[in-house]
């Protein structure tokens, strides 16, 4: 396989404190499904810099139209956006061919989940999955309805803000990460337990939509911006100690 | 965009967040319930054609109170059966295997909280500093109430020599939990099957790492 422009080396330590901690009380159900011993700290071997490579042709043409993918008798119901954005690495550079899949409620605030049993109807002709690849700048769109609020069982009266949320394999296993996409302006997010186990408020802020109203469509659609930031690799300008080039085949 | 000079102009990685327990209908849509894409990522890793030992990993993942998770979505990252990753960063001068991509997606059962991988047993990859690794599989792990995705290994009960001499199994220094990164082989019907079950906390937590 023939190396790209690519630079494949150890990933930055991970930066913890920008993450949500496993136990986090507020959250309840991350009381039992925390570990409580601490994380034994890995340098990186070809395990954790290699990962999955995904390919367009194993995408189908409209697996990133959410108003499409799933339209049956007629369109989805609620507001027509477009999400795009990029995604980038911790030295700003862009990842091409990373994976994104995303997952929402439709409208109503509703999953089309065997196990979402809320009032709000399932809208037939929404399924509310998509996923793109990004190309070679790191760039990825897709077309779908604005989720709709809706109340969990937390709190009893808990209500998560509208939100879509995103798995991301990059160019590394160790880069997998998922999360979520919230809207700027939405008033739920200054409560929102899931939302508020992150302990930086620039995080938090990291993970806001704004409205990115040039990028829409006229008379059709508004459209948000949602920049992902994986991990950034380290370069290896003096010694490689994940694989020796001795041991390596030549290229 | 205008850069000064010495400024460090690093970003953050953005903040993890639960998968929920809906986390199906993106990356498992049949298990939610319904068909939408042609294509669907699954638990199946090794075809007819792929060469190496065929085997089955199954397990359960177990939460604090000793109940079986039973919303958990797991996926799994392995060199192929001569100890080669598919991924251009892997330089080793070994053969890849065409018919082997070395990742699956899996989740628990609803009724039974048992996941499985059907796959083939990994050759041994080269560790830092030329300290060849024994033989395993990459995991990682996400459900409702995880906040951060939780990764972590198997190794294989059968490579009791290259486990006992693998760089990261050392790392532990408690030799009581390395065994929570074990694989117990077992023969059923002829098929070999690795039984590794995951405990997110009590005496038997599974080990997970940093990484």
């Amino acid at each position: 396989m023939k190396e790209t422009n690519a630079t494949y080396g150890e990933f930055y330590q991970r930066d913890r404190t920008i993450h949500p901690p496993a136990y986090a009380p507020t959250y309840k159900t991350s009381v039992l499904r925390s570990p409580q011993k601490s994380l034994i700290s890995l340098q990186n071997s070809l395990s954790e810099i290699t990962g999955p490579v995904f390919s367009a042709d194993e995408l189908g043409p409209l697996d990133h139209d959410l108003i499409m993918n799933y339209a049956k008798e007629g369109l989805p119901i609620g507001e027509r956006i477009i999400v795009h954005g990029y995604v980038l690495d911790e030295n700003a550079r862009p990842v091409p061919n990373a994976l994104v899949e995303v997952w929402q409620a439709n409208a109503g605030g509703r999953y089309r989940h065997k196990k979402d049993t809320y009032i709000a109807p399932i809208d037939p002709n929404f399924g509310g999955c998509g996923r793109v690849l990004t190309d070679r700048d790191g760039h990825y769109v897709y077309r779908t309805i604005k989720p709709g609020p809706y109340p969990w069982r937390n709190n009893v009266n808990d209500w998560r803000p509208a939100h879509i949320h995103y798995s991301l394999s990059g160019s590394g296993f160790a880069q997998r990460l998922i999360t979520q996409m919230y809207f700027e302006g939405d008033p739920l997010i200054a409560n929102c337990p899931i939302l508020r186990t992150i302990p930086s408020e620039a995080a938090v802020r990291q993970l806001i939509a704004p409205l990115d109203q040039n990028a829409g469509v006229q008379l059709d659609s508004l459209a948000y911006r949602f920049d992902v930031v994986l991990r950034g690799a380290r370069a290896t300008w003096f010694e490689n100690a994940v694989q020796d080039d001795d041991a390596m085949e030549r290229e | 965009m205008m850069r000064k000079a010495n400024e460090l102009t690093y970003l953050k990685e953005s903040a993890s967040q639960t998968a929920g327990p809906y986390v199906h209908i993106g990356l498992a849509p049949k298990q939610a319930g319904f068909d939408i894409f042609d294509n669907n990522f699954g638990s199946v890793l090794a075809g007819a054609k792929t060469k190496g030992e065929h085997i089955r990993i199954e397990g359960r993942v177990i939460d604090g109170s000793g109940t079986v998770l039973r919303d958990v979505l797991l996926e799994i990252w392995q060199a192929n059966a001569a100890g080669k990753y598919a991924h251009p960063a892997d330089r080793q001068a070994k053969p890849l295997d065409k018919t082997f991509r070395g990742w699956g997606r899996g989740c628990s059962d609803f009724e039974t909280g048992i996941y499985t991988f059907d796959t083939v047993k990994p050759g041994a990859v080269i560790g830092r500093n030329r300290r060849p690794m024994a033989p395993h599989v990459n995991f990682w792990i996400v459900a409702r109430g995880i906040n951060i995705g939780l990764s972590t290994r198997m190794y294989f009960s059968d490579e009791a020599a290259a486990n006992a001499r693998d760089p990261v199994l050392n790392l532990i220094e408690w030799e009581v939990r390395r065994q929570t990164l074990i694989g117990q082989r077992e023969v059923r019907k002829g098929k070999v099957v690795y039984r590794f079950d995951i405990n997110l906390q009590g005496p038997a937590e599974t080990v997970f790492f940093d990484v």
